[in-house]
């Protein structure tokens, strides 16, 4: 686990760039890895993605499946990577502060 | 040269007379620190017994989720160089046909770029490139992509890179084009190969006639195997040179040579539906009752062809163990002419595909969906009739199912009434 700091918050993340627990979350988090995922300017979109991952999050205990993010968000998988382009697993989730989705090769 | 680590457990595994993937990595360990990394991390591994990758890892490449598969070691302290040893799924080109000068290129890059160890291919078919740093991702991507024109495969929940046999490029026996469907299957699904959107793996595979060469009925959620409706081209002279020992059955793979067949024996009685007949001059075969097995046109392939009306059978649902036991496809689509732009047939995947992201669970294969559901539920979703030729034993099964809603009138059926009535 390595340390970061940003706007006079300190994060501790993994190998993976992600936030050690979701309590530690808050808006500063998002503005220090929105560089990192290739994201200029925080839109309302991004915004609107990062607080459903949360809401299903705290609601559910895990992050949602691809297809109900892209239901009630309503936009099109392909849209929400070119808000997110490491896409809705890396990096979206990363910054709603979720924990790492459990990949499978 | 001496390498970094010992690995005496390892060299028990270069003894005998069989390649041994030791000796490969130790090759290029000697220029390679990670591959020597490499070595003395497995040699930990066979010392603890215990493995020391984690599992997973998010890694990835800008606008694309999958292709990338995270490798991380738990013993970067022991084993700097392998700290990160991401894997990275390269789309083959159909039937893998490369030239020289695009496996050099590929090797170049990889030399350059990661650990210089490649499996070709791996068991989807992709080309493995093993061992890479996650800083090096964007250029190896941008390198395959722009110089290259290749690009990256599917991993996890998406569409997996679709694959095929030699087809008509190397058989005369292939009924479609396997290298142009799945050429089409790739291009046209690129948002399903590369945004992993599904409950789990979805796989196509296309062989060009029923041997299957590709085993896409083992191993395809979606198997696309060619065959034709009509009858099986028989050259009766030639027949008659295979009983007089003029010709090598089998095309010679046993290397018998020119040799006497037996075509009672060895073609007529191990024909599984018994649909052939040999009077010593003629051969007759009754199509109607030809399952497509190839066996005798593997015997005789100077006699027999497929017939001309050609297309491809669709199935669907086999997978190996992972909840359930390994299972094979069914058949879905008994006959389509699969004829470019394949338009019947990608209604059919768009139809299956919504049915599926819509009912699957979480890491549930199609064919498991399909078994936890029913086939009937599938088939009404993609809007296809039950068909004989979907079942395996059709004559010997004597369970009909009505479904109400098709019987003028319908009916319901009241459990608790009929509990009334009759014990459990």
């Amino acid at each position: 686990m390595a340390i970061v700091e940003h706007m006079g918050k300190t994060f501790e993340i993994d190998e993976d760039g992600f936030i050690d627990a979701f309590e530690s979350w808050n808006p500063e988090w998002v503005d220090y890895v929105k560089g990192s995922e290739g994201i200029q300017e925080l839109t309302e979109e991004h915004w609107k993605v990062i607080h459903v991952l949360q809401d299903y999050y705290q609601k559910h205990g895990i992050a949602p499946m691809v297809r109900i993010l892209t239901k009630v968000t309503g936009y099109k998988l392909k849209y929400i990577y070119e808000l997110f382009p490491s896409g809705p697993g890396k990096g979206a989730c990363k910054m709603a502060g979720l924990p790492k989705p459990t990949g499978c090769v | 040269m001496a390498l970094k680590h010992k690995t005496p457990l390892l060299d028990e595994l270069e003894k005998g007379p069989w390649p041994s993937f030791v000796s490969d990595v130790k090759q290029i360990a000697a220029r390679k620190p990670m591959c020597e990394d490499l070595l003395g991390l497995l040699e930990q591994s066979y010392v603890d017994k215990e493995g020391h990758w984690k599992h997973g890892g998010i890694v990835g490449v800008l606008g694309y989720g999958g292709g990338v598969i995270g490798r991380y070691c738990d013993r970067p302290d022991l084993f700097p160089e392998v700290a990160h040893f991401h894997t990275m799924r390269v789309n083959q080109p159909s039937s893998k046909f490369y030239s020289t000068e695009v496996l050099k290129q590929l090797c170049d890059i990889w030399e350059k770029r990661g650990s210089g160890l490649t499996n070709m291919h791996g068991s989807t078919g992709d080309i493995i490139l093993l061992g890479t740093v996650t800083d090096q991702l964007e250029p190896i991507f941008y390198e395959l992509t722009h110089d290259m024109n290749m690009d990256l495969g599917g991993s996890g929940s998406n569409m997996r890179t679709p694959s095929c046999c030699l087809g008509k490029a190397r058989c005369e026996w292939s009924c479609i084009d396997t290298q142009a469907i799945t050429h089409d299957i790739t291009t046209e699904f690129q948002d399903e190969l590369h945004r992993p959107a599904f409950p789990y793996k979805f796989k196509f595979k296309t062989s060009g006639c029923p041997n299957d060469c590709v085993a896409a009925i083992a191993r395809a959620d979606c198997s696309i195997i060619g065959t034709w409706r009509d009858d099986i081209r028989i050259d009766q002279e030639a027949v008659k040179a295979y009983a007089a020992g003029e010709l090598a059955p089998n095309g010679n793979s046993f290397g018998t040579g020119p040799s006497v067949l037996d075509i009672q024996k060895e073609v007529c009685d191990l024909c599984p539906t018994r649909c052939m007949e040999w009077d010593g001059k003629t051969l007759k075969i009754w199509n109607e009752d030809c399952t497509r097995c190839m066996h005798c046109i593997n015997v005789m392939p100077r006699a027999l062809r497929p017939g001309t009306d050609t297309g491809a059978t669709i199935l669907c649902g086999a997978k190996a163990p992972i909840l359930e036991g390994a299972q094979l496809s069914s058949v879905i689509i008994p006959f389509i002419k699969m004829e470019e732009p394949y338009e019947e047939f990608k209604d059919f995947v768009d139809k299956m595909w919504d049915w599926w992201m819509e009912e699957g669970k979480n890491r549930e294969r199609l064919g498991e969906s399909i078994q936890r559901l029913g086939l009937r539920a599938f088939l009404n979703a993609c809007e296809l009739e039950p068909d004989p030729r979907m079942i395996n034993t059709p004559r010997y099964n004597p369970y009909i199912f009505y479904d109400p809603a098709d019987v003028p009138g319908g009916w319901e059926i009241d459990g608790k009434a009929y509990r009334e009535k009759h014990q459990a």
